[in-house]
């Protein structure tokens, strides 16, 4: 590639995994940008948006309950409305959640408490802009850090995510008592996505995994090709 | 604060927090680990990994509460945390302890120094509020033995906000990148009256203790001083530095408040609306601090020697179910079910997860990294403070050595009852000079530590308990260690004798006593070396501890997900014994010829699904 496309990190107060994320990011080609939670605006010729994993406000309210009504966030959705790929690992996935750019909602683990540890996940859908240099049903190991990754949907909205085909990954073992065992999830049109694995930790079997940078990979992709066909104004 | 070269530097500490954690152990173990983080932000690194060594009486609920303390601050504020140990004994039934260590890394050419200097320079308290939590914490908690009257010190433990001990993390690490501060400290024990006489001992300070930022009413000048509320640093600052020091806590939304100025006086002056209310040399409060002396004398020898049986163990069960009760014991299970509700991957430095020996962080961009461990010797120090000592440094060195890493600094935290009795004092002075020998044995410095006395409740006493924590340079996180493979030969590297004196076997089976072997202590730093040398050409390597080399040589098996065909002589001193160094290494039959440096005896193969008579899926069963 010869432009690196740029993907704006978030930065709540709180985040932890911004870092890595910039870090993954920067590793895969893409230009991670900083961008702290009480700008306004997005940098100019952002392709894609990534909100990281973390303890936003200390999650002290329910998870992602107050990150969601940050300045940054009327930017985050305009650029959605747009078609922009917007991304959010574990806290951030909560985030959208809460702002209502994505269905569903994360509650407390079954067994209540925080786990840390690798787990299988298999990809549902392999056209999304997470997903594309993955094959449908291929199995991917990533970790899971989190105290409140239990998504859930009642039964009615549950049946259309999963006819609309926005049930993106989805556990392949037992993990947290996730209804559907639903590890990720996008929006109708499908720019907008979250996941409680963190793909981040996953970037190279010396860190146990290097399957996480196939999704984040396809991440700048979709960025790049943002940039490329001059969407990103 | 270590030089690392290739321009970075390593800092760490251990700390413990026993006694808030025996009154309220979650927020105990949270403030804990919130006031190490501290420790080493005030040091200008940002810090990396943090450790925890727990004791509890087996059953106790509060270690529980203990690690959710843990898991609550240090996975909201970002920072890994990759090791420690749990251990389960009776002796700390009253007195819990709550040893938390903090590794930081830094660029070498940064040093930031908590000396406060330059007359007229700014004295800024940035962070949290100031209210009445904690006031008299360290003199109330942490000087005085525990009695029946506890619930009355409940107040005095202090709460933690690991949102804002985040915030404070992310703004210090900031301060100095940005060469925005002269120095800072952090409020520890004693609050403002600690810090700022560290920081006075040089220059003097002036301090307005009206303008500390107060989350309550009505508080006097001297509960402010001495307030232990979480979460705040100080720092010294130029004047000129002062508006972009508070518009960087302003956009972290912390509080921050010029309290005071650098004087030239050496006094430590503290005004209350322009009204002075203290003065004092601050000498008095650091160097010249008021002393006393202890006098160690040794405990009279017990006059009942436990029969031999019971410290033989003749009563245990056949060796194999000894091993199956061992591996499922409380000190020897599993650790997963505890490191999982850790965050210990945050940062992307894990290369080697907790669970055997040491976990390695590497220090990107390059291929170094960094082990880590800490271990503690509470039985052993029983029997025996001076060899207790010894072991504690041995078996920190050892697990780091075991991941590959090159042990180059160690840090303690003195666990020990009342030192005003002699007995006390005596195992407190043998367990040092104990440690002092077996660090100038390794040739490695002890970098920093902390002790912890008056574990004592109703008289009782807990088990002396050195904890000592090592980090060790590893040259390529490429080639460290992990698990045994088919067609691997086993050996046995070891350093001095092993027994039974103080082990689990017989601590199980039977009555704690006896004499611990005499340390080979310049074999015990040979095998140190030669551990972390031979490192990259093994498959495995794991070192013999709790429940001795059958044990070791089980958790290799559960860990690799392999058995192996090896010879132990069918006595329970070989199979159980412990305390002399010894380590299991294990690598191609190709490689045995680089592994060099000291003898080495083949203990057997890898392969089959049996170890020891026993099926691999039945040990990991028992180990779950
Ligand atoms: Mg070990």
């Amino acid at each position: 590639m010869s432009v690196r496309p740029k993907i704006a990190v978030i930065v709540f107060p709180g985040s932890n995994d911004d870092r890595d994320a910039a870090w993954a990011l920067g590793a895969l080609g893409a230009d991670a940008k900083p961008v702290w939670h009480a700008e306004p605006t997005l940098p100019r010729d952002t392709g894609a948006v990534v909100l990281p994993g973390g303890f936003s406000y200390g999650d002290y309210l329910r998870c992602g309950a107050i990150a969601r009504s940050a300045s940054i966030m009327s930017a985050v959705r305009r650029f959605a409305a747009h078609g922009g790929p917007v991304l959010g690992i574990c806290n951030g996935f909560q985030i959208l959640c809460e702002a209502g750019l994505l269905p569903g909602v994360l509650r407390r683990n079954r067994d209540l408490e925080f786990v840390c540890r690798d787990v299988a996940v298999r990809v549902e859908r392999a056209d999304t802009p997470l997903t594309r240099r993955c094959e449908t049903d291929q199995i991917l190991t990533i970790p899971v850090k989190n105290g409140e990754g239990s998504w859930y949907a009642d039964e009615e909205l549950y049946t259309e995510l999963e006819q609309s085909g926005q049930l993106v990954l989805r556990y392949a073992e037992d993990c947290n008592g996730s209804v559907g065992d639903v590890a990720g999830v996008c929006d109708e049109v499908g720019n907008v996505l979250g996941l409680m694995p963190h793909p981040e930790h996953a970037m190279d079997p010396l860190l146990g995994s290097g399957d996480g940078a196939l999704l984040l990979a396809s991440l700048v992709d979709a960025a790049h090709g943002r940039v490329l066909s001059g969407t990103t104004r | 604060m270590i030089d690392l070269g290739e321009g970075e530097a390593v800092c760490f500490k251990v700390e413990s927090h026993n006694h808030p954690s025996a009154v309220e152990p979650f927020q105990g173990a949270a403030t804990g680990v919130g006031g190490i983080l501290r420790d080493i932000i005030a040091m200008g690194a940002r810090p990396v990994a943090l450790l925890d060594g727990l004791r509890f009486a087996d059953g106790d609920p509060r270690f529980d509460r203990a690690v959710g303390g843990i898991g609550a601050y240090g996975n909201s504020v970002g920072v890994a945390t990759v090791g420690g140990e749990a251990v389960f004994d009776d002796a700390y039934a009253d007195n819990v302890l709550v040893n938390a260590m903090c590794v930081g890394l830094l660029p070498a050419d940064r040093i930031a120094t908590a000396g406060a200097s330059g007359p007229g320079n700014l004295v800024v308290l940035f962070g949290a509020t100031t209210g009445r939590d904690g006031i008299g914490g360290a003199s109330v908690l942490a000087s005085a033995e525990l009695g029946e009257d506890d619930a009355d010190k409940r107040p005095t433990v202090q709460i933690g906000d690991p949102f804002t001990g985040k915030k404070l993390i992310e703004v210090s690490v900031e301060l100095v990148e940005s060469g925005l501060v002269e120095s800072l400290q952090d409020c520890g024990a004693a609050g403002l009256a600690s810090s700022l006489s560290e920081m006075a001992r040089e220059a003097g300070i002036d301090l307005d203790l009206d303008r500390v930022p107060l989350r309550e009413e009505g508080m006097e000048p001297w509960e402010v001083m001495i307030s232990e509320s979480q979460e705040r640093m100080v720092a010294v600052v130029r004047p000129q530095m002062l508006a972009a020091v508070e518009a960087l806590c302003d956009r972290w939304e912390l509080h921050h408040a010029v309290i005071g100025t650098v004087t030239d006086t050496g006094l430590l002056r503290a005004s209350w609306v322009r009204e002075a209310v203290g003065e004092i040399p601050a000498r008095f409060l650091t160097d010249e601090c008021p002393r006393y002396r202890i006098e160690p004398r040794p405990p009279q020898p017990s006059t009942r020697e436990p029969s031999s049986s019971l410290l033989l163990g003749l009563d245990a069960p056949a060796l194999e179910q000894a091993l199956l009760e061992l591996l499922g014991s409380p000190n020897i299970r599993s650790r997963a079910p505890i490191y999982r509700r850790y965050d210990h991957l945050v940062g992307s430095r894990t290369v080697r997860r907790p669970g055997l020996d040491a976990a390695v962080l590497r220090l990107r961009p390059g291929y170094r990294g960094l082990a880590v461990s800490l271990d503690g010797q509470g039985r052993m120090t029983r029997l025996d403070p001076r060899t207790g000592g010894a072991l504690a440094v041995l078996e920190a060195a050892r697990n780091v050595a075991c991941a590959g890493g090159e042990p180059i600094g160690l840090t303690d935290c003195l666990n020990f009852g009342n030192p005003e009795k002699p007995e006390i004092a005596w195992e407190l002075a043998e367990a040092i000079e104990g440690m002092a020998l077996a660090c100038e044995a390794l040739g490695v410095p002890i970098v920093s530590g902390n002790v912890s006395l008056y574990n004592e409740t109703d008289g009782r006493a807990i088990h002396p308990t050195p904890v000592v924590g090592c980090v060790g340079l590893v040259a390529d996180v490429r080639a460290i260690p992990s698990t045994w493979c088919e067609g691997d030969l086993i050996l046995l590297a070891d350093a001095s004798p092993v027994s039974l004196a103080g082990s689990e076997y017989q601590a199980r089976y039977g009555e704690v006593g006896g004499r611990l072997p005499r340390l080979e202590l310049g074999a015990e730093a040979s095998l140190v070396e030669f551990l972390w040398r031979a490192a990259p050409s093994c498959s495995l390597v794991h070192d013999v501890s709790d429940g001795g080399l059958a044990v070791c040589l089980a958790e290799a098996a559960i860990f690799s997900g392999i058995g192996a065909n090896v010879e132990v002589p069918e006595d329970a001193r070989a199979w159980f014994g412990e305390g002399g160094g010894q380590a299991v290494v294990a690598c191609a039959p190709e490689q045995v010829d680089r592994l060099g440096g000291i003898p080495l005896r083949e203990l057997g193969v890898v392969g089959g699904g049996r170890l020891l008579g026993i099926p691999v899926s039945e040990l990991a069963e028992a180990h779950s």
